[in-house]
């Protein structure tokens, strides 16, 4: 079953729901990194709970005019309203009063949020027991969706992911360096308008199938995901894209086959599942290889002091220094030196003494910037140099 | 650049050295990521004296504070204070942190800052009394505060915020003073103000160790220096430690002409 | 008022909603001035996952376990999202969107995959609760409050959240002082031998407390709005924690009252026959007084703070 709709075999509606939450993945994947990058990831918390009042008050007037208010583009209309205002007031309440932003995002989402539920009491007034099905929006639900309604989603999410590869470029600019941007003569301020429209106009296009609670998920965890494999930043919105699009694509998939299962938090757990592979095996930035490499630091740092101990004449004081001396038989359980040890001392010495020349000579500058105490002087300098650098340390001596 | 092998009489010799000294750091490293900030760094520091950390940007001297004091952990490294560890004296450390560190937005007036520095005395829930706002007034009259005491800590200047801190950790009435920049951004009267305290602290048998960087004004407030470039480079009394020699081995070919005319001038 | 009326169906209420916005409202002061008002959203959304694995393992849905179940899932989302920020050296932001987005998903995907169908627990519920069916059906009037016949029958709710509200007031006046100093100075708090990071993590465990003693009755969207809310409002009226903190019971006792009774009465004015949710308006009626410190709190603009350097 699952293997029919991943292959796209379950039918006109559910193919046209499965591709229209990939390209929305990808759009909300590539528009969340620059949110990212910006540090303003929980914005779109914002944003997307204030599209319930929207909801709630285009339905209700909808209904007002005659008609029955399940109008998906009426409601995706409201949404929309409601989510700028929203927007409107984080921005205000955080630059024109001295709330901090993430203040602001929180009274914004709970507020618009409760509000939208006090529409939503309303609406069961009105309605009278009839399923208003508005509750669909918030954990999204697309079983048995009308094709109209597949058809707007697929077409929106095809439209925003063209505007956001149009907008690619001077999006990565602003985000990776906005002070160069402004240099180059960018509006920042408007480059930034338009990273929110484009995270509205996710939001809004998710609604229906992640829902208003899950759809930050589609826009946060891609970007961090992708953050993991690269340090370059339109690999990251690429990377970012791709991730946000399969986590999407098989989310909805698995949805379609497993009617029970609702589609927004599949999807959410496809891409979390990603993010944590990512998290722990990342070889760059992962957990594991972080762990190992801090290890393996530390005990060169420990090594390197206790040889530069050793060197002095120095009693060693740290255990650990001792142990690992020890083990490399350098040094006897007294903190005494052994042969080996007196030697590897010596030349770790002679390796300190050269890079206290070097640092101190502005010949040497970039030599002397990759001094880390740990970097052997032959890594950076010639022979010819080094035995330059040794003839100054007998003239001084 | 003298290697000389320590002897154990030499040895025993810093050992005491170290237990009597207000702060001693022995083998610190500390490192952000995988690039030590400070590495492998000795200090000893001299009791009842005033004694600068100087070094280029990046050098490591406010971390080495930090890290002294357990602010950020060290990757190896330890601090004793009148040669004991760092929690258990405590009560006989101020600490006065860069001003850019905390949030002068914060809903709080000048006097509560200082107040913040009885709080060992306080405890949880102690009363406070009028002899402590008296104590907290008197700190405040020492920086030239004392009209300030009711105005709301984002009002304050720059130079004023300064001086705030410095009240604060008089309040603490502690035996070792540890300043982070405290002339960084700070008005003339302010410097002033701060350097009478701080002198003022050193004939009353205190010690004083502040993160400096305006070489030129090192020999008029200080006693003594450290040098440091991620490494120690060295320490002593200003008149035979603060030399062109260290200093070219500290900044490297980073220190301006104009500078080291200005430092030999004095 | 008739009390004949009142106390057996707008006390309960009443009092518990005024609990929850307090309780909630004291450890938001620290949260909003330490810029982890966000961690309130976090928490409350992770309340759900909590329950359902708590309903899960034990099969009944009763008090204790699910309030352990969703304070376990609170403890364990703060601690993923440290790891994660610290880890992952992700903002934290970021950290947290993740974190409580993929918790909350996990927990719905296990309610709808669960036979919960006997039982009351679904989503909706979670978000919003049910503050209104809180109603005390032995009562007959005041004279109920010194019956204690009648007292045994008042839902458990309000004894509950009463005493979570005693517990955070408690928390807050004893560690008052090393709330405010840590929060002011984190690296001066640490040098005078405070744990720092025990603390913060004490006050992210009292909200943690707070919301998920209050979810039940209100949901979660009513705790985002009272941890955020009325202490970001105190923050406009006043220069000093002390009088933030007095402001912000006073904004969460009115957001509380003011939201019931227009819940209940409102749409009878308007001329509508049935009530809105009183979480929701609760939660709008502390907007509303947020709005209006914005405009018109004699502190709403950041103080001529001196410049750095």
């Amino acid at each position: 079953m699952i293997r029919d709709a991943l292959l796209l075999q379950l039918g006109y509606n559910a193919t046209l729901v499965t591709l229209g939450a990939a390209l929305l993945g990808m759009a909300a994947g590539v528009g969340g990194t620059f949110l990212f990058l910006r540090k303003r990831a929980l914005v779109s918390d914002a944003i997307s709970h204030a599209t319930l009042p929207g909801v709630a008050l285009a339905f209700i007037v909808m209904v007002a005019l005659g008609g029955d208010g399940r109008n998906l583009v009426g409601l995706l209309t409201g949404a929309a309203v409601s989510a700028a205002l929203g927007l409107l007031i984080v921005t205000w309440l955080s630059s024109k009063t001295r709330l901090a932003e993430d203040a602001a995002i929180g009274a914004v989402l709970s507020v618009f949020f409760g509000f939208g539920i006090v529409l939503l009491t309303v609406i069961q007034t009105m309605t009278a027991g009839r399923q208003a099905g508005l509750e669909g929006f918030l954990l999204g639900s697309t079983a048995g969706m009308l094709r109209s309604d597949a058809l707007v989603i697929a077409v929106s999410a095809a439209l925003t992911l063209a505007l956001v590869l149009l907008m690619r470029r001077p999006l990565t600019l602003a985000s990776f360096d906005p002070e160069f941007a402004r240099s180059t003569g960018q509006n920042v301020t408007r480059t930034d308008l338009i990273m929110m429209a484009l995270v509205l106009a996710v939001t809004v296009v998710g609604l229906k199938i992640v829902g208003l609670i899950l759809i930050v998920a589609l826009l946060i965890i891609p970007p961090v995901t992708a953050r993991f494999w690269t340090e370059r930043t339109d690999h990251v919105v690429l990377i970012a894209g791709l991730l946000g699009g399969v986590s999407a694509y098989v989310g909805a998939a698995i949805s379609a086959a497993m009617p029970n299962v609702p589609t927004g938090p599949i999807i959410v757990l496809v891409g979390f599942a990603l993010f944590a592979c990512s998290l722990l095996l990342s070889p760059a930035r992962g957990v594991v290889s972080a762990y190992l490499r801090h290890r393996a630091y530390q005990r060169q740092v420990h090594l390197r002091q206790g040889l530069l101990a050793l060197a002095h004449g120095q009693p060693i004081y740290e255990r650990l220094t001792l142990r690992l001396l020890r083990r490399q038989g350098w040094a006897l359980p007294d903190g005494v030196a052994t042969p080996e040890g007196q030697g590897r001392a010596a030349r770790a010495m002679r390796d300190e003494t050269r890079w206290q020349v070097i640092r101190r000579d502005p010949a040497y500058e970039a030599a002397a910037a990759r001094y880390d105490g740990l970097t052997p002087i032959e890594s950076v300098l010639t022979a010819d140099q080094i035995a330059e650098v040794d003839s100054r340390i007998e003239v001084a001596t | 650049m003298t290697l000389t092998l320590a002897t154990k009489d030499g040895l025993a010799a810093q050992d005491a050295a170290r237990d009597k000294s207000p702060l001693a750091i022995r083998g610190m490293t500390v490192s952000y990521g995988q690039k030590p900030a400070v590495f492998s760094v000795d200090m000893t520091v001299e009791p009842a004296k005033m004694t600068a950390i100087i070094g280029p940007n990046g050098a490591g001297k406010s971390t080495l504070l930090k890290a002294a004091l357990g602010i950020v952990k060290p990757l190896a490294g330890s601090t004793t204070v009148f040669g004991k560890p760092v929690a258990r004296v405590r009560d006989r450390i101020a600490y006065v942190p860069q001003r850019a560190s905390v949030d002068w937005d914060f809903p709080t007036r000048v006097i509560d800052v200082v107040l913040m520095g009885l709080y060992p005395q306080l405890g949880l829930l102690g009363r406070v009394r009028k002899s402590h706002r008296d104590a907290a007034q008197h700190c405040l009259e020492r920086v030239g505060m004392e009209g300030f005491a009711t105005r709301q800590i984002g009002q304050l200047s720059g130079g004023q915020q300064q001086r705030v801190f410095l009240a604060r950790a008089l309040a603490q009435d502690a035996d070792l003073y540890l300043l982070d920049e405290p002339f960084a951004g700070v008005d003339a009267a302010t410097e002033k103000a701060i350097i009478k305290v701080l002198k003022g602290l050193r004939d009353a048998g205190k010690t004083v160790v502040a993160v400096h960087h305006d070489l030129s004004t090192v020999p008029e407030y200080f006693d003594n220096v450290f040098l440091i470039n991620t490494r120690r480079v060295a320490e002593g009394p200003v008149a035979t430690t603060f030399t062109d020699m260290h200093l070219q081995d500290a900044y490297a070919g980073r220190l301006a002409g104009a500078q080291m005319d200005a430092i030999r001038a004095t | 008022m008739n009390g004949s009326e009142f106390v057996p169906l707008s006390l309960v209420p009443m009092l518990t909603g005024i609990f929850v916005a307090v309780a909630c409202a004291l450890p938001g002061n620290f949260l909003v001035l330490r810029r982890q008002a966000l961690i309130g959203d976090a928490i409350s959304h992770v309340v759900l996952p909590g329950i359902v694995v708590a309903f899960l393992l034990t099969g009944v849905v009763s008090t204790w376990p699910m309030l352990l179940g969703a304070a376990g899932a609170a403890i364990i989302a703060v601690v993923a999202i440290e790891a994660v920020r610290r880890l992952g050296r992700i903002e934290a932001g970021a950290a947290m969107g993740v974190i409580f987005t993929a918790m909350f998903a996990g927990g719905v995907l296990l309610l709808e995959q669960s036979d919960t169908s006997s039982v009351h627990l679904d989503v909706e519920h979670a978000l919003y609760g049910n503050l209104e069916s809180l109603i005390w059906l032995d009562a007959t009037g005041w004279s109920s409050l010194w019956d204690p016949v009648a007292l045994a029958g008042v839902p458990v709710e309000l004894p509950r959240m009463a005493l979570t509200f005693v517990g955070v007031a408690l928390f807050t006046v004893l560690f008052w002082r090393p709330l405010k100093i840590s929060t002011f100075d984190e690296g001066f708090a640490r040098t005078i031998g405070m744990r720092t990071d025990l603390l913060g993590l004490a006050l992210v465990i009292v909200a943690a407390i707070a919301a998920v003693a209050a979810f039940d009755a209100v949901g979660s969207i009513i705790v985002i709005a009272m941890f955020i809310c009325p202490p970001a409002a105190a923050r406009l009226m006043t220069n000093r924690l002390e009088w933030q903190v007095a402001w912000s019971v006073l904004f969460a006792v009115i957001a509380a009252v003011l939201g019931y009774v227009l819940a209940g009465y409102g749409p009878l004015w308007l001329g509508l026959v049935d009530s809105v949710s009183a979480a929701g308006m609760i939660a709008t009626v502390s907007g509303v007084i947020l709005g209006l410190a914005a405009l018109f709190g004699p502190h709403r603009l950041r103080g001529s703070a001196a410049p750095i350097g």
